[in-house]
């Protein structure tokens, strides 16, 4: 450390008197910065750290002291929470929810990404606005007539119907992104394909799709975050039907007014929380180079 | 016939790869039409996806401004066309008005408190660094950026639930706190329950939320400033903070603009917030906003005609925002003369 800020002094061209003065305040500075830095951190890993410790509390833990440690690491809440409370059936039905529109909305996305990206035909333009609408306007504007269009297609309340629906509304956002992924890559390996005698089907998966792969994981990790953790469109369209996570935590702490289990709830919260936060520290590093991406864009 | 042409086409780039066949020179138009492998790639690569966005996110979206216009109640199959009333009857609606109200409030607040914050913390990273030689970041840096992030991934319903326990009068962990500080007035306070502070600490529930996704963004904004410019301003003498402010930010114009545009959206928005925390609105509705109302309005009430006017209202409210932030950016210099 101070051999760096001898070095870095060496090459430096500042006018101010040397050596001490401008360590000293480099020294404050990183101190100051460290220090606001951790207190942050602080305030967003407390509140965490709180809510699973209590999800191992009983209730009469929980009203006794928010701090104090549970007196035995006992795991009836989660399976209270779990069994009894539904969490594991919402767990389930997200899983296959998520799973299927990621899987359907990763497909169909680079699909009309690439058409987009690599064609020109009437109308493309047209399209490129239609997929800029639905970024722009918020989904309550068309929450009223979506719940009728489910009701007579009689897919509301529905899984396969909350999955269309998701596949709908990650699609803008997937097709934007992949577009100006398939717009980098060269034109010459298309060409090169076709040449060797490969439809525009085989062109595309066998040679177009394995090229666009860090863009579609960039892409896929922002829809398993944005569809895990969509709220509204499960509350509004599927508000009777097989709960999805979210939506059964929701009706689980709306229920707790009247008979209360905060070790339950916390428990809840947590399984909720933990899947997401596991994907998030695996794909960390790949999550935020997107979000560094989208802005060089 | 293949060989021949892949080896042409990458001799000299494809443009003049005729020779071989003599075949019309046209190749490429004349083709597209013809082949089944073509019209099924079309059909199906640019028509199923469309085909479901049309009619799960376009056509919801085009029918709320005609129902908006309609008395509809919903399950009965006539509507009449009242044209702009339900517009009027919103406007003189005291309860959506103070849900518009909080909306604004939350639209002028939100962002900028979210970007002031997390522009605070990307400085910090990226240039709390030395002052001497490289410009620096901050040592150990990203661990503060991973864990500020955290808060992004988790759902906003569990953000929503875990935050109203914290904020519990009795049991939540910010009174546990404070009381242990000997600040004994806050033993019961009930932080959502009173109307003077329901917003605030809703507010700030958002903005845990949001920093660090923002601070990211940041990052990555000031990372892509070229070393040159930081070492410039040094040379010339400006401090760090006089370095922040008329460098860094003007240089990152188009990054907070951004973020600022998003933060927006989401505060007119905000449904999950609220609804988690204050589920009816809030002491004196001072946390309703907009789309709860329209919520309540459809889904409760089942006055769907008037709810899909609040939802245009919102949407409306949503692009007034937006192009007044482009037009702001825009009057007062915008990025140009700074980057270029």
């Amino acid at each position: 450390m101070t051999s760096k800020l001898a070095s870095e002094q060496r090459t430096s061209l500042h006018f101010n008197p040397r050596k001490t003065a401008t360590t000293t305040s480099d020294k404050v500075v990183g101190a100051v910065s460290h220090t606001a830095l951790t207190i942050w951190s602080l305030i967003v890993i407390l509140p965490l750290l709180w809510t699973f410790m209590s999800s191992f509390k009983t209730s009469s833990e929980i009203f006794a002291s928010p701090f104090a440690l549970p007196s035995q690491w006992r795991f009836d809440n989660y399976i209270r929470a779990w069994s009894e409370a539904g969490i594991g059936s919402y767990f389930l039905n997200s899983v296959v929810v998520v799973g299927s529109a990621l899987v359907i909305v990763m497909v169909l996305g680079a699909m009309c990404a690439y058409v987009l990206a690599r064609y020109t035909f009437p109308g493309s333009r047209a399209i490129y606005y239609l997929m800029l609408a639905g970024l722009t306007f918020p989904i309550f504007l068309g929450m009223v007539p979506l719940f009728f269009i489910m009701k007579n297609l009689g897919l509301l309340n529905t899984l396969p119907g909350l999955i269309l629906v998701y596949v709908g509304f990650a699609l803008p956002f997937t097709v934007f992104f992949l577009f100006s992924f398939f717009k980098t890559l060269p034109f010459e390996i298309g060409e090169a394909a076709a040449l060797d005698g490969a439809g525009e089907w085989r062109t595309f998966f066998q040679v177009m799709l394995p090229m666009a792969k860090p863009g579609l994981a960039s892409v896929a990790i922002f829809n398993f975050l944005g569809l895990w953790n969509q709220y509204l469109i499960p509350v509004a369209i599927n508000a009777a039907g097989p709960r999805v996570l979210s939506q059964g935590l929701a009706a689980f702490a709306g229920q707790m007014g009247y008979a209360v289990d905060f070790g339950a709830l916390f428990a809840a919260v947590t399984v909720t929380v933990v899947p997401v936060l596991i994907v998030y520290i695996i794909f960390q590093r790949q999550l935020q180079g997107s979000v560094s991406q989208g802005t060089s864009k | 016939m293949t060989p021949v042409k892949t080896r042409t086409s990458r001799n000299d780039g494809g443009v003049t790869a005729v020779v071989p066949e003599s075949a019309p020179p046209v190749v490429k138009r004349r083709r597209k039409p013809l082949t089944w492998d073509k019209v099924s790639f079309f059909a199906v690569f640019l028509g199923l996806p469309l085909a479901i966005y049309i009619v799960f996110v376009i056509s919801p979206f085009a029918q709320a401004f005609y129902y908006s216009m309609t008395d509809w109640t919903g399950f009965s199959p006539n509507r009449n066309f009242i044209g702009l009333q339900n517009y009027g009857k919103i406007f003189a609606d005291d309860i959506f008005m103070k849900a518009l109200g909080n909306n604004i409030l939350l639209v002028i607040f939100l962002p900028i408190i979210t970007i002031i914050l997390s522009l605070v913390l990307a400085t910090l990273v990226t240039v709390g660094g030395s002052s001497k030689g490289q410009i620096k970041g901050l040592r150990n840096s990203s661990f503060y950026r991973v864990v500020s992030f955290f808060p992004y991934t988790i759902p906003a319903i569990a953000i929503g639930i875990m935050w109203g326990q914290i904020y519990d009068p009795s049991n939540g962990l910010l009174n546990g706190i404070l009381t242990s500080l000997g600040l004994d007035q806050f033993k019961s306070y009930a932080w959502l329950g009173d109307k003077s502070t329901a917003m605030v600490v809703t507010m700030f529930v958002i903005v845990w939320g949001f920093v660090g996704f923002y601070m990211v963004l940041f990052v990555a904004g000031i990372k892509g400033i070229p070393a040159e410019t930081f070492e410039a301003a040094r040379i010339d003498g400006a401090g760090r903070f006089r370095t922040a402010v008329s460098i860094t930010i003007p240089l990152i114009r188009d990054n907070i603009q951004t973020a600022y545009i998003y933060m927006g959206i989401l505060a007119l928005d905000a449904f999950v917030y609220m609804s988690a925390l204050n589920p009816g609105g809030g002491p004196d509705n001072s946390t309703l906003v907009m789309a709860q109302q329209l919520f309540y309005t459809a889904f409760t009430k089942n006055q769907f005609g008037l709810a899909s006017a609040m939802g245009v209202v919102l949407a409306i409210t949503t692009l007034i925002f937006s192009g007044l932030v482009f037009l702001v950016n825009r009057l007062t210099g915008g990025s140009k003369d700074v980057s270029n």
